[in-house]
């Protein structure tokens, strides 16, 4: 019997088993459930349409409104008004409404409501991203989160996984951003399907938890059903200031003789900002390849890159600065308390001096659902985490994706940049 | 609900993401599904939605429905009338969702075989997907036994509904 990977541990102590095996189907018990605007009304229609009254626990279900906020149309409204309706008639605490929030995958981090060791679900599919803490979290569909609702469990085919070591000290403007662009244009769109990932190395340990953030936010862009790292002093320190206490979670790491479906090594030292081509995601160059391309508009934000850490990095390339004629930058802090520390730290100043707009903290433009969307023809720098076609309005637009660094570069010049071409000057 | 499906190929390449299948910027309200669907598959298909006749069948390459996890990828497909999705390979969150709502979502590593317009024959007792145009017969990944029970009983509300229970607590 050879040793288990995190993700096998979290799965085994959630099934009540002591050993599980890639390929176990497992029953296993839900920690935490949430659901956003646009998948949970799906889910409380289901809920009803079983014929159920009654959550199996009020404490552990989130709801988050975030993809149209506030309401930009009737049909939004209704969704909204479903959301809270269930909040109220379930008593469930924990609804993150309009001016209280922000996306969904931040405030549950920053709200507390993700803890190591825990199995969380999310009805959208970058739940992903709470492997950053150490959870084993990943999206599931509306009908199953009904299922959810009425019996706190889930069934789970136990994943491979697939172990990513990354090593070496990022250069400078070579941000967490371009690792993971690099780590999917590697592994490809469907290269993990159906496996968690674990990242490891130097590079992990030494990034911030907004750095590991965005790198667990895209482990679904290759199909992984999870990413997630081991927790550390950094975790630590996190669950600290937001005061949860240690008896309320589990640290745990792989075994040394746990087994991993594969093994892919990146060395970062000499890494260059990447940006992923129209219209796959996977479709991943170095940026000065495409470099001198003309944008239309650039965007800031996202569950991806709407954190403290990239907005700190983008204000600073902008301080002073004002972005091009004719091209039109939106930034959207990924949550409330984002948004107003980076007021206390002059960010959100910065940028409306250099000519962006400021949106609330939500979604925003990357879902193509409320703001910032698209026209025929246009080209969008986005930090966000998707370019599939039409996916931010017309599907006769193009997207490319980037970092924080070379979407302030690229504002600032109306075209795609290498922001190290900024160190220069 | 019948596990027999008859009907034309629609045959669409690799990587269909949920936002091809269905997007965003139709607020995916599900409070008029008739509307919403209307919009199914259109920016590769314009006015896919009414062309396709009560029956028919998606063939697609490798990993069908990547990207979001709206149900309301799989909850069109299945309201515009399409029996069958058939690819060489599913996204995990679409895969389970459409097996949720009862939309058969079926493994076929031939399917690649199929060309677009070919009538398909599908009978997942059988295990296998008859092509009668070309008449060939290709092999079809099996379904784990709970979720195929899902699939008979037309989703996991339906089941639910039916057993009082979910199909995975068998044992309890």
């Amino acid at each position: 019997m050879g040793g288990m990977t995190i993700s096998e541990k979290i799965l085994a102590y959630a099934s009540g088993k002591n050993y599980v095996r890639p390929g176990d189907i497992v029953d296993a018990k839900i920690d935490m459930a949430m659901i956003n605007e646009i998948t949970g009304p799906l889910a409380i229609q289901m809920f009803k349409r079983i014929g159920l009254e009654k959550v199996w626990d009020n404490q552990r279900i989130v709801l988050v409104l975030d993809h149209q906020v506030p309401a930009d149309s009737v049909k939004s409204a209704e969704l909204h008004k479903i959301m809270r309706a269930f909040a109220e008639e379930q008593k469930i605490p924990y609804l993150y409404d309009v001016g209280d929030g922000g996306i969904c995958h931040q405030v549950m981090v920053e709200r507390g409501h993700v803890r190591p060791g825990e199995l969380i679900v999310g009805a959208d599919s970058h739940t992903c991203t709470y492997g950053a803490l150490g959870a084993f979290a990943t999206g599931i569909g509306s009908t199953e989160m009904a299922a959810v609702f009425m019996s706190g469990k889930l069934w789970f085919k136990v994943p491979e996984t697939l172990e990513i070591e990354v090593d070496g000290s990022l250069p400078p403007m070579v941000l967490p951003k371009d690792v993971i662009l690099k780590i999917v244009g590697m592994v490809g769109a469907d290269g993990a399907t159906y496996k968690a990932i674990e990242y490891h190395g130097a590079t992990v340990k030494a990034m911030s938890m907004d750095g590991r953030l965005t790198l667990c936010n895209m482990a679904v862009e290759m199909g992984a059903k999870t990413g997630i790292v081991e927790p550390d002093d950094k975790t630590l320190e996190l669950l600290h200031g937001l005061g949860i206490k240690e008896k309320k979670y589990a640290i745990l790491k792989s075994d040394e003789d746990a087994e991993y479906a594969g093994k892919i090594s990146l060395k970062v030292s000499d890494l260059e900002p990447m940006i992923s081509c129209p219209h796959s995601v996977d479709n991943v160059k170095p940026v000065k390849e495409v470099e001198g391309k003309e944008v239309d508009q650039v965007f800031l934000g996202s569950c991806t890159n709407g954190r403290l850490e990239d907005l700190r990095v983008a204000a600073e390339i902008l301080r002073g600065r004002r972005i091009k004629e004719n091209v039109r930058m939106i930034v959207a802090p990924a949550s409330r308390s984002i948004y107003l520390q980076a007021l206390k730290e002059g960010l959100i100043e910065i940028f409306v001096r250099a000519g962006c707009m400021i949106c609330n903290p939500g979604c925003g433009p990357c879902a193509g659902a409320h703001q910032g969307i698209l026209a025929p023809g246009e080209v969008c720098l986005s930090t966000s985490n998707r370019n599939f076609k039409g996916r931010m309005g017309s599907v006769e637009a193009e997207i490319y994706l980037a970092s924080p660094a070379t979407a302030a570069a690229t504002a600032l010049e109306g075209r795609i940049t290498d922001p190290r071409a900024l160190l220069k000057r | 609900m019948s596990v027999r499906v008859k009907g034309r190929a629609w045959k669409f390449g690799d990587n269909i993401n949920t936002d091809l299948i269905i997007a965003g910027k139709y607020k995916l309200s599900i409070t008029n599904i008739d509307e919403l669907s209307k919009h199914a598959m259109e920016a590769l298909i314009p006015g896919f939605a009414e062309k396709v006749r009560e029956g028919d069948i998606i063939v697609a390459g490798k990993n069908f429905g990547c990207g979001s996890s709206r149900e309301q990828a799989p909850l069109v497909l299945k309201h515009i009338g399409i029996g069958a999705v058939v690819a060489e390979s599913f996204a995990r969150i679409f895969y389970r969702n459409a097996i949720n709502i009862g939309l058969p979502a079926i493994e076929c590593k031939e399917a690649y075989r199929i060309a677009d317009g070919d009538i398909l024959y599908l009978d997942l007792a059988k295990g296998y997907l008859e092509n009668l145009t070309r008449n060939e017969t290709y092999g079809v990944k099996p379904m784990p036994p709970a979720l195929l029970e899902i699939l008979v009983n037309g989703g996991l509300v339906n089941y639910v509904k039916k057993y009082g229970r979910l199909p995975w607590q068998l044992g309890e």
